[in-house]
């Protein structure tokens, strides 16, 4: 109750210098600044009616990457108001005013998708990934989208996901300080996050894997299921069919899906049946090595010659032809 | 006994070497539209191209549908080669001027055929088949029973490694296209020049289509065959009516049909590699 009381005498205040600023000019009533704001809700303990906080730390806000931005700038439906105190609820802040490009992305995502059209208001907006008045920069080590923060994060949400992610190859490698590690933002985007099995989505990933691991995409390329991935189909294998999403391990770890004893299953997860003799199928062969496949290799070499080879001797069997067939041709 | 003159037409096909071809014929080119997409999957044009059979999916059922068929006309061809030779008793089919087997004159031919190109000698007189004829069908012969192998491994894996290890699919897949680059190369650039396109057939043959061949043209093709069915007496026998307008026209109907698809598949081929 006594809060309650102190908002209302500061709001007094506020409608003061309002007025004050009303009689200077006779346009609209000067805006509140953000000390008319902090009169207010820079006191820790400030609560609204139904006891919810209300307070903004305004050494973290002038901090932040909004701090030389005034109030009003996001809580736009306050710069007209005189009547203090406002209301209990206000206008959404429309981060896409300054930010519309992201904006028209996050609109386009699965999670606006979610809050907006289905109505799931757990469904994260800017201010949820963000921070309210305490967004940093993704390149500051303190924000919750600096790479290092994205899992967790992410994780608020999704929760077993990142306990899937957690005991990853790319969670270890993030957590030893390796910045190219790839977070959820990596393969799912920051604002475009589409759901996980819709096509156009599911194709860029192998391009996505091939940024770091490009080698063995490229020799991925060069297989039947490299191949159907390019003309754009998904019923065939492409990194994560194998590999695992979030639980992604070198096949040197037992538990990894591409470790060697559980390669039957694997495999056998599309090719029913597949047994050990099946799994010495290498899916990612490389014909110019010979230490991977000497079979290969040779087949490789025997074709470099014998193509060449042979469009050379009839290429030249017919030029020859032609050219002695035109000089007995009488014209 | 009709009179023999050069405008005369002598048998040089019989029905089944003509069917065998359009079944040859139909089943490759089918093969190539249907399997490029997959060889040239980074081309700009092969999404495409395979969307013309609808979609990777149906260009890999169209495929899996001429494979099998031009295995099976291969199968049936080989079959009746050896019900002709061993059943029926036919000679001359593995050895001599009508065999497909390379003889010792196709060798004299071929240098004959380089002296000619040098200006050094008249051109060779040829038998039945040519050398070039025969390297055509011995490679179409090989080359399916190599890409057919090749490509049942990896349409049927699974059964495939109840046999083989895993690493054949490896260099399955790479044979079937390597072999296909060849196969694809050699007919719509070397044999269509071969039987087509060169200057004295432009712009192209239909014997393959209508079976039979000008008294003429023969004498100046195939002399050395001509003397020698002139001298056994056997040409007349040979003699039959030129083919009707009708089956003509659909013969240069399938063959530009064929040239063209052909011609357009190795623009798509130099376009991939080249640009």
């Amino acid at each position: 109750m006594l809060s309650r009381f102190v908002l209302t005498l500061a709001a007094a205040g506020l409608m003061s210098t309002a007025a004050a600023a009303g009689q200077s000019s006779q346009a609209a009533p000067k805006p509140p600044s953000t000390e008319d704001c902090l009169a207010c809700h820079g006191d820790a303990d400030a609560k609204r009616a139904d006891g919810r906080t209300v307070a903004v730390d305004a050494t973290r806000f002038e901090g932040s990457t909004h701090g030389p931005m005034a109030c009003v700038d996001c809580h736009a439906d306050l710069a007209k108001l005189t009547e203090f105190p406002h209301a209990d609820t206000l206008a959404k802040v429309a981060c896409a005013s300054c930010h519309g490009e992201i904006g028209s992305k996050y609109h386009d995502s699965i999670h606006a998708w979610a809050k907006e059209k289905a109505g799931l208001n757990v469904a994260p907006a800017c201010a949820d990934c963000h921070g309210r008045h305490d967004i940093a920069k993704k390149t500051e080590a303190t924000s919750r989208v600096a790479r290092a923060n994205i899992p967790a994060t992410c994780g608020g949400c999704h929760d077993g996901i990142k306990h899937q992610y957690d005991v990853s190859i790319h969670a270890a490698a993030l957590k030893k300080g390796q910045s190219n590690a790839p977070v959820c933002s990596d393969c799912h985007t920051a604002h475009t996050i589409q759901r996980a099995d819709t096509t156009a989505w599911r194709l860029g990933l192998t391009a996505e894997c091939g940024s770091c691991h490009a080698g063995v995409v490229e020799s991925f390329t060069r297989t039947f299921h490299g191949k159907v991935t390019q003309l754009g189909s998904t019923r065939v294998a492409a990194c994560a069919d194998c590999h695992g999403a979030h639980d992604i391990l070198p096949a040197s770890n037992p538990l990894s899906t591409v470790a060697r004893a559980n390669l039957v299953t694997t495999c056998g997860k599309c090719h029913t049946g597949a047994n050990e003799r099946f799994v010495q199928y290498d899916p990612h062969p490389n014909p110019q090595n010979y230490q991977r496949g000497a079979i290969l290799w040779w087949a490789n070499r025997f074709y470099w010659v014998v193509i060449p080879g042979c469009f050379g001797f009839f290429g030249l069997h017919s030029v020859l032809w032609f050219w002695r067939s035109r000089k007995e041709t009488p014209r | 006994m009709m009179p023999l003159t050069p405008s005369t037409h002598l048998r040089r096909f019989d029905a089944r070497t003509r069917v065998l071809h359009v079944i040859v014929m139909t089943t490759f080119l089918g093969l190539a539209a249907t399997g490029l997409p997959l060889l040239f999957s980074e081309a700009a044009w092969a999404q495409r191209l395979a969307s013309l059979f609808g979609g990777f999916h149906g260009a890999g059922l169209v495929h899996r549908v001429f494979g099998a068929t031009l295995l099976a006309a291969v199968v049936w061809h080989v079959a009746d080669v050896v019900w002709r030779a061993f059943v029926r008793g036919e000679r001359g089919l593995f050895w001599g001027p009508n065999s497909m087997v390379p003889q010792p004159r196709d060798f004299a031919d071929f240098f004959g055929m380089m002296k000619w190109f040098a200006g050094a000698g008249p051109r060779p007189r040829f038998e039945h088949f040519t050398y070039w004829e025969k390297f055509d069908y011995w490679a179409v012969l090989w080359g399916t029973a190599l890409m057919g192998a090749a490509g049942l491994i990896l349409w049927f894996p699974v059964a495939a490694s109840r046999l083989l290890p895993g690493w054949m699919f490896n260099i399955a897949l790479f044979v079937h296209g390597a072999e296909a680059s060849l196969a694809i190369g050699f007919i719509f650039v070397v044999h269509f020049f071969n039987g087509h396109l060169r200057p004295d057939k432009f712009p192209m043959d239909v014997v393959i289509f209508t079976g039979t061949v000008a008294a003429g043209e023969m004498r100046h093709e195939r002399a050395a065959e001509y003397d020698r069915l002139e001298a056994a007496g056997t040409l007349d026998a040979l003699a039959t009516a030129p083919p009707s307008a009708s089956d003509v026209s659909r013969g240069r109907t399938v063959g530009t049909l064929g040239l063209t698809l052909g011609v357009g598949l190795i623009a798509l081929i130099l376009y991939a590699v080249l640009l």
